[in-house]
């Protein structure tokens, strides 16, 4: 049975902070953390915006995307590690600011920067045995960093949502299959109550992203029997702008094929959305018959991978809700004091 | 505000779902239960308004209530939507952009909390067309 993306979304708030900004205020070197990073400034969440609010306005952009009747939806999964609620389902508040609910199963995920694509595998279950019609799959952060600490320079706000169906004449991307690897390696959490998360360091980069990733998406190329040359795009998760092209070099991906995806120079690590963004940048402009290959990565401890073939579908409904070009052309700067109150990180 | 009653305005702050009388086509926000033209002859049904509309008048808040502290000096309007009535609302834009007759769209906010540990109120406010 076939299973795809019907529509897609997303959001990214309107203001922004420039990475040496942050750096002038931590007496960082300008030079050496944007180099190091490659991430020149990243989205900030205005005031009365969340990951609820985030999660409305992507989900609201797939819906008139794709001219959905939002009562088709039999399944909600918002993936977040910044959810506003201890206890407290964002997907409820979706649900109902879509017109979704309430004929419908609604659950939020957690795990950090992948719960998104967790979510479109859980729908794809769904929709696949027949038990929903449609399912929408969210992945939204307002990304928390600690002042000062390295998650600051790139922990940015931004959503992403996708509705997955099986009706082959809606779908605008075919998924021709996924693949998952997860380990526990301690390498980011967040203990209960605690305002910012931990990050082991140690773990990071090889035995955390770049293991994961590599093994997720060499699961899924043996076992759909595809190439790296078999791929017109390419997008893997961005925590900056130098592992997403080194994970990529080293399975076989040119520049040519990851460049259209990568996201977090202009706007930062939307964790939960980084890689749904970057599919979504990718949507924007790729032609009927394009393969996509999407790899998410979060925690430390886990990846999904996902082969796309696009549909003739996607070019009759791309213009029907704001681009990521769109999202990115309206932006203010604002200062680290500014930032700072928008954030909460000024407590009265 | 209490939980209950926030709870009861959810579809009018979410979705600004009001009513709409079929007899003399006059459009309520927030919703009536009955038009006060028609009376008994009236026939109410509901409405989601699209949420589109004008700046009547706008004042720019200072001094703010609790809750709303961080967010000052920011503008709260008057909205006239297309269909014609009249609401209340925060306009997210900058205090020297907002202008009596601006054009405005709907957009999904944080109205406010019940402090740390209370409800969070969500709904709609206006940013510019």
């Amino acid at each position: 049975m076939t299973v795809g993306i019907v529509s897609y979304g997303a959001y990214i708030p309107r203001y922004r902070i420039k990475v040496s900004e942050i750096a002038k205020v931590w007496g960082a070197d300008v030079q050496s953390i944007t180099g190091g990073l490659r991430v020149q400034e990243k989205s900030v969440p205005d005031l009365d915006e969340d990951t609820a609010t985030i999660a409305v306005e992507s989900a609201r952009n797939a819906i008139n995307r794709g001219g959905i009747d939002p009562s088709r939806i039999g399944a909600i999964y918002t993936g977040s590690e910044s959810h506003p609620y201890a206890v407290k389902p964002t997907g409820t508040i979706v649900a109902d600011a879509i017109g979704a609910a309430p004929n419908l199963t609604v659950a939020d995920f957690e795990f950090a920067c992948k719960a998104g694509t967790a979510g479109i595998q859980t729908c794809m279950g769904l929709v696949e045995s027949g038990r929903i019609d449609l399912g929408l799959a969210i992945g939204a952060d307002v990304a928390q960093g600690a002042p000062g600490d390295a998650l600051e320079y790139t922990a940015a706000a931004g959503g992403a949502a996708y509705i997955i169906g099986r009706d082959p004449d809606q779908l605008v991307a075919e998924i021709e299959g996924t693949f998952s690897f997860t380990t526990d390696t301690p390498d980011f959490w967040r203990r209960e109550g605690m305002p910012y998360p931990e990050h082991g360091g140690r773990f990071t980069g090889e035995p955390a992203y770049f293991k994961h990733i590599t093994s997720a998406a060499r699961g899924l190329l043996t076992e759909l029997n595809t190439t790296p040359a078999d791929y017109d795009y390419a997008v893997f998760h961005q925590p900056n702008g130098k592992f997403p092209r080194r994970v990529a070099a080293s399975l076989g991906f040119t520049s040519e094929q990851i460049d259209p995806g990568i996201v977090v120079t202009t706007f930062g690590n939307t964790y939960s959305a980084s890689c749904m963004i970057g599919l979504a940048a990718i949507l924007d402009i790729a032609a009927a018959g394009d393969r996509i290959f999407m790899t998410s990565f979060g925690s430390g401890a886990g990846s999904d991978a996902f082969s796309f073939r696009v549909t003739d579908r996607l070019d009759g409904i791309r213009s029907g809700a704001p681009s990521i070009s769109d999202l990115l052309a309206e932006k203010e700067y604002v200062d680290y004091a500014t930032y700072a109150r928008h954030k909460g990180k000024i407590r009265l | 505000m209490s939980v209950p009653r926030f709870w009861r305005h959810i579809s009018s702050r979410y979705n600004l779902i009001g009513t709409r009388c079929n007899t003399c086509g006059e459009y309520y926000f927030p919703p009536r239960t009955m038009c006060p033209n028609c009376r008994r002859d009236g026939s109410i049904e509901e409405y989601q308004f699209k949420g589109y509309g004008e700046v009547v008048t706008y004042t720019i808040i200072h001094t703010a209530s609790e809750g709303f502290d961080m967010q000052t000096p920011y503008p709260l309007a008057i909205i006239q939507l297309d269909e014609d009535p009249r609401m209340t609302g925060q306009v997210v834009c900058d205090n020297d952009e907002i202008a009596i007759g601006m054009r405005v769209k709907p957009i999904f906010r944080k109205l406010g909390e019940d402090g740390a540990a209370g409800i969070i109120y969500y709904g709609t406010k206006f940013i510019p067309a």
